[in-house]
């Protein structure tokens, strides 16, 4: 998330939520029953409890991302609502009907695979006709759909090729043209863009979003690669230990993580652990031993523990040589840390700067570079001023 | 450039090292047999007729290549006991390589779909027959099946029957030896490409609407059908020129084309009759592979 980095408003944080809330969801307002209710879904592997008493509502339209790290129970809930795994406790309830123990093959929803998991000895055209066929679907309504999802995902020519006679973008397309034919009411995308390279996958994602916005269908997809599902998703579910720690929009999860552990997980972040001092007009005196006292806005839920984080993107720490000049930023209480830079990673876009605090604790600090001239440039044993504003801090429970 | 040449005469010999070898074993004992096969049949030592001795000058070896003949082609055709027998081996051959197939498909299925540290238990178990002499194998086969042997007696026990089945010497017996004898040739090829199979094609099979009956036949099996076609050549080919399984298990009324061999070869010590014997049955052999060999050109063209 480099790219938001740069000078912010304080008002950000506070925005963010209802920034996304006015972002465009089509036939979200529509319903007010979900079209997907997942209810304290348990699912057990032998002793070890994969999905840990899940609950979760997905709208009708909208394009849902699961984010966690490898282990964490995504794949497996993904899998329950495919039909490949049987929840042990709870219910899945698709339109209100309970489907958890309805078999996949008579399921309304269809699986893009991680691996594409393509017919081999199929063409194309047998691969994508491949659900039309079981569905019963007439031969020429098949060929209809099959050349509306062909034009669709834009392989046109290719029809008759075998998989292993096409690209992996290509069959990244076929994968998704096959699973979107019998217009399942849900879509489940299973890492679906883990195979491409970089820029592809760049561009398939703003593929994807605008194919599902054009469809208006419901797409659910799992990824444990943060920019992807907040490049697609409209809202994010994260995962760690088989349960959800957050939902929320792309925004407000990087901006107002719900704990500690989403606030490492999503991003870059600095913690500094400290006691509440004071709470003032909104603002509370923290004293750290790393950073000193730094003064943060109350977060919109009361702090109810004194032992907190302070928690601060890289982008929000903006470094000068003497402090903070702007008559607007000195309105406010300011943060304000003395070090010395110990690191210099230019990325291009941003330089991302490593600072040594005279207290010991290291401090990351990442700058947009809006000149072409290194004139905002530091060096490495450069003694530097860190400054923040209370609004960039996040304050989290220990 | 420079680095072809390095790598050039170490590959060229290796590449040659294969032809070189059927050349030596194959091409060269293949002619004898060519040779001894348009012969005649002499009380002689060799006993057929010519001999191709070099040492006789070139006059000697002109008169004995005029003396060679498709004779013993001609009565192969002309009498039915060969025809009969060549019959009897395919017939026996496709009908032994079904019940494999049948049997031996649903075993490879699944010790494939079996849980990891169990498959290769499950490939031990079919393998261990193998330490022991396939001969005494099929001699303990004779003792089960014989007229007071296992068989008959757990089956008078159990009062299924009430006096003792002949077994031995009958069809029944001969199939059942060949199919516990091949079992294994056919199961290993099967379950190689049963076992590396992506279980996530069956996944999308089903995810796309398919029972388990349909997957497997609209997924697995077309894509196991190279494990297929190789495990029925491995079986087919070595049951039509058995032998031994039919002589000590089947009855004598009729022949395989192995036993007909044999008899000529031994019996009747007719060496040119029964080399055209062994010809026509590399002949027919060949006929199969050759169409597995374009059957797997024209799929690995087809991906390309």
């Amino acid at each position: 998330m480099t790219g938001q980095a740069g000078i912010m408003t304080e008002d950000v944080a506070k925005a963010a939520a209802e920034a996304d809330s006015a972002k465009p969801e089509p036939q979200a307002a529509a319903a007010d029953i979900p079209l997907l209710r997942i209810e304290a879904v348990v699912k057990k592997f032998g002793g070890f409890r994969a999905v840990d008493g899940l609950s979760l509502d997905i709208r009708a339209g909208e394009f849902f991302a699961l984010l966690g790290p490898s282990g964490c129970g995504k794949t497996t809930l993904l899998r329950m609502l495919a039909g490949f795994e049987t929840p042990d406790e709870g219910r899945i309830l698709l339109d209100g009907k309970d489907i958890a123990r309805i078999l996949p093959h008579q399921r309304p929803v269809n699986m893009m695979f991680q691996n594409y998991a393509l017919f081999p000895h199929l063409t194309v055209r047998d691969n994508i006709a491949f659900g039309l066929k079981r569905a019963g679907m007439s031969r020429s309504k098949i060929d209809d759909r099959v050349a509306e999802m062909v034009a669709l995902v834009k392989l046109e020519g290719l029809e008759k090729r075998k998989p292993d006679q096409i690209s992996g973008g290509q069959k990244q397309r076929v994968a998704l043209a096959r699973s979107l034919a019998r217009r399942p009411r849900v879509l489940l995308l299973d890492e679906p863009l883990a195979a491409l390279d970089k820029k592809l996958r760049e561009s398939t994602q703003l593929e994807l979003m605008e194919l599902q916005r054009r469809l208006g269908m419901t797409f659910i997809i799992v990824t444990h690669d943060q920019e992807e599902a907040m490049t697609v998703a409209g809202r994010i579910g994260v995962m760690d230990s088989g349960r959800l720690e957050q939902v929320a929009a792309p925004r407000e999860l990087y901006e107002a993580p719900a704990s500690r552990w989403i606030a490492e997980f999503v991003g870059e972040i600095n913690m500094f652990e400290g006691q509440v001092e004071s709470n003032e007009a909104h603002r509370l005196s923290i004293s750290t031993r790393a950073a000193g006292t730094i003064v943060a806005a109350e977060p919109r839920q009361p702090v109810t523990k004194t032992n907190v984080c302070v928690a601060i993107r890289p982008e929000k720490i903006k470094l000068s040589r003497r402090g903070p000049v702007s008559d607007a930023v000195n309105a406010h209480a300011i943060n304000r840390l003395e070090g010395v830079v110990t690191d210099v990673s230019y990325l291009g876009g941003v330089t991302s700067y490593k600072v040594k605090l005279d207290s010991g604790a290291v401090l990351r600090s990442s700058m947009a570079n809006t000149t072409r001239l290194d004139i905002d440039a530091y060096s490495a044993s450069q003694r530097v001023v860190a400054w923040f504003t209370p609004d960039d801090c996040v304050v989290l429970e220990q | 450039m420079s680095a072809r040449n390095i790598f050039a005469r170490p590959a060229r010999i290796a590449a040659i090292a294969p032809y070189f070898w059927m050349a030596l074993f194959f091409l060269v004992p293949f002619g004898f047999v060519l040779k001894i096969s348009l012969s005649q049949t002499a009380i002689a030592q060799p006993p057929y007729v010519p001999v191709f001795d070099l040492t006789q000058g070139a006059a000697a070896i002109k008169a004995a290549y005029a003396a060679l003949s498709l004779d013993n082609f001609r009565l192969l055709v002309s009498d039915d006991l060969y025809v009969l027998s060549y019959l009897r081996s395919l017939v026996v051959a496709v009908i032994s390589t079904s019940i494999l197939l049948v049997i031996g498909y649903p075993i490879a299925y699944g010790m494939a779909r079996l849980p990891q540290r169990w498959q290769g238990v499950a490939m031990m178990l079919v393998i261990v027959p193998f330490w022991t002499s396939f001969l005494i194998r099929i001699y303990a086969w004779i003792n089960v099946l014989q007229h007071d042997g296992l068989l008959n007696k757990i089956l008078l026990a159990l009062h299924l029957v009430s006096a003792p089945v002949v077994w031995l010497s009958t069809d029944s017996a001969m199939y059942l030896g060949i199919v516990y004898s091949y079992l294994p040739f056919m199961i290993l090829p099967l379950y190689a490409t049963l076992a590396k199979m992506d279980p996530a094609l069956l996944e999308a099979a089903s995810d796309l609407g398919s029972s388990p009956r349909q997957a497997f036949w609209l997924v697995t099996f077309p894509l196991s059908l190279p494990g297929v076609a190789a495990g029925v050549l491995l079986c087919f080919i070595p049951i039509v020129g058995e032998f031994v399984i039919p002589d000590l298990l089947a009855g004598s009324d009729s022949m395989m084309i192995g036993q007909t061999l044999w008899l000529e070869f031994f019996t009747n010590k007719d060496w040119p009759v029964a080399s055209a014997v062994a010809v026509v049955l590399l002949l027919l052999l060949v006929a199969p592979l050759v169409l597995y060999d374009r059957l797997q050109r024209r799929q690995l063209e087809g991906v390309r």
